[in-house]
């Protein structure tokens, strides 16, 4: 190896994809839940349907798009908070901050996990899918990028905000770190429409990226064609959301040099 | 450290060097310089500004006033360019535990931007002798081995100015005599410019050319070592650490 490209950044997805691939816990744990919550939401759809009698096919592919692109957010928030936890939790983090990485090279590295995580698992998922429901997620034909994409979007936004919120308060804030996607999802409109929402939350919904990628896909299952709009909109959201976590990341790094909350949060 | 080093631009040059933590002034105005190839021991009892001050110089912490200035660089306005020539190593961080030595040495290679990085990574493992560690996890070595790849980690890069912070600590008398002496090699083979942190006496003595001793923030003396034992009559550096340690407020040095 001569010299590569962004070798900050390729340092950084370097020492993830070392330990994903050496450890079959590790790799075992990225596909499990996601399987588990399709498997399970799956399951219990076709039973319903089936129960009611009525017509079981839309509800299920509703649910099983639902599962499938929610794994896409979570994995792509998840590959950039618990890659920076991985760090605290190993003591290594003041090792990279005296490095001469700049930080967004460490979060373009966290970011490149997250979508790694996602590249791995999605095709894992999607498979089952369609083994055990006949559920394919290729009849989404181009829009599935446009979905993926503004998802991943998201995902990274929330992922900094999470990493945010560590550097300021620490390890106690560990907990809200990981609960962060699953604090939004009730209000994302994943698994209903928003609609379903009362009125007093619907606008909250509706400032979220992914909220419009999953009313998107529910367009796209039914056949209407309005879920070009929906994405636009999405993408706009995301763009405001990055640039909110990059703000607030960066405030928050001010902060924790000026207070020493680094070295606080790196040696706990 | 040659003479002729001392004639050379310091590496590092620190004035007036300000930290307040809310109402707590934690360092209260410190100035020194680092010359090349020096070594420089910053002392002092738990307290006394010493991790602070550290943080400072890996820009780790805000200073609240003074200046930083390494290689003729502002800390402030060039970090990321003075963070490639230099590199760090604590008692107080690990590399990953779940990684194998030579995969840790790969990951910081290509952070600090260093071309062939394989090449690098294994001529560093045996300038350490840590090869036979390569494919070990980190997380299953001993003290000793673990200080061995941390130094082997912080001279990755050939660093021009290294900051150890209590790099003995925790480690048997015979382990602690190894990597002294294995810090001391190296820095005398690369000219590397040190400040070295220790709450051991007899390290400092051993591998500093020069020491500073900070109280309760302030900076009370800097001199060799053996001014510093002559100025306090005392034998040993160890009963200068206790004085000082129990005599209250001393009055501090006038900066140089």
């Amino acid at each position: 190896m001569k010299s590569v490209p962004f070798p900050a950044i390729a340092g950084v997805v370097l020492r993830y994809l070392y330990l994903y691939t050496r450890n079959g816990l590790r790799a075992f744990e990225l596909f499990f839940w996601p399987l588990n919550s399709l498997l399970v939401w799956g399951f219990l759809t076709r039973y319903l349907s089936e129960g009611g009698g009525g017509n079981a096919s839309m509800p299920v592919t509703f649910l099983l798009g639902g599962v499938l692109l929610w794994d896409v957010q979570f994995r792509a928030a998840q590959g950039v908070s618990v890659s920076f936890l991985e760090d605290v939790w190993t003591r290594n983090l003041l090792n990279v901050f005296v490095a001469p990485v700049r930080t967004w090279e460490v979060v373009a590295g966290f970011c490149a996990v997250g979508l790694l995580r996602v590249l791995v698992t999605v095709p894992v998922l999607s498979l089952v899918a369609y083994l055990a429901f006949r559920f394919n997620i290729l009849d989404f034909n181009l829009w599935l990028i446009a979905f993926y994409g503004n998802l991943l979007l998201f995902g990274w936004a929330m992922g900094m905000l999470a990493n945010a919120m560590v550097m300021r308060w620490g390890q106690a804030a560990e907990g809200l770190s990981w609960a962060l996607p699953f604090l939004i999802q009730p209000f994302t409109a994943v698994y209903y429409t928003v609609e379903t929402l009362p009125p007093l939350l619907r606008p909250v919904s509706l400032a979220l990226p992914s909220t419009h990628v999953f009313e998107a896909m529910r367009f796209a299952l039914a056949g209407d064609t309005r879920l070009g709009q929906g994405l636009g909109v999405a993408f706009l959201l995301n763009l405001i959301w990055l640039g909110l976590a990059g703000f607030t990341m960066d405030r928050v790094l001010r902060i924790a040099r000026e207070k020493g909350l680094l070295t606080k949060v790196a040696t706990q | 450290m040659r003479v002729s080093a001392l004639m050379l631009p310091p590496v590092l040059t620190v004035r007036d060097l300000v930290k307040d933590f809310g109402s707590f002034r934690a360092v209260d105005g410190i100035s020194f310089d680092l010359a090349r190839g020096e070594v420089l021991g910053l002392l002092g009892p738990n307290g006394a500004g010493k991790t602070t001050v550290m943080n400072m110089l890996l820009g780790l912490v805000s200073p609240s006033s003074g200046s930083i200035r390494i290689f003729d660089k502002s800390l402030e306005k060039s970090r990321i360019a003075i963070l490639r020539r230099m590199n760090f190593s604590s008692a107080y961080t690990s590399l990953p535990g779940n990684l194998l030595v030579r995969q840790n040495l790969m990951v910081f290679a290509l952070m600090y931007g260093l071309s062939d990085c394989r090449r690098r990574v294994r001529e560093t493992m045996e300038r350490f002798g840590v090869t036979e560690l390569a494919e070990r996890t980190t997380g299953q070595l001993s003290a000793g081995e673990s200080t061995r790849v941390n130094l082997c980690k912080a001279f990755l890069n050939d660093p021009e100015l290294l900051l150890l912070d209590e790099p003995t600590a925790s480690l048997d008398p015979d382990v602690v005599d190894k990597v002294r002496n294995l810090i001391r090699e190296t820095q005398r083979e690369s000219g590397t410019s040190i400040i070295y942190t220790s709450h051991n006496m007899q390290d400092i003595e051993l591998v500093c050319d020069r020491v500073i001793f900070l109280h309760r923030g302030r900076l009370i003396r800097m001199g060799t070592p053996r001014e510093i034992k002559e100025s306090f009559d005392s034998a040993t550096l160890e009963d200068v650490f206790i004085q000082i340690a129990r005599s209250g407020d001393l009055k501090a040095e006038d900066g140089q």
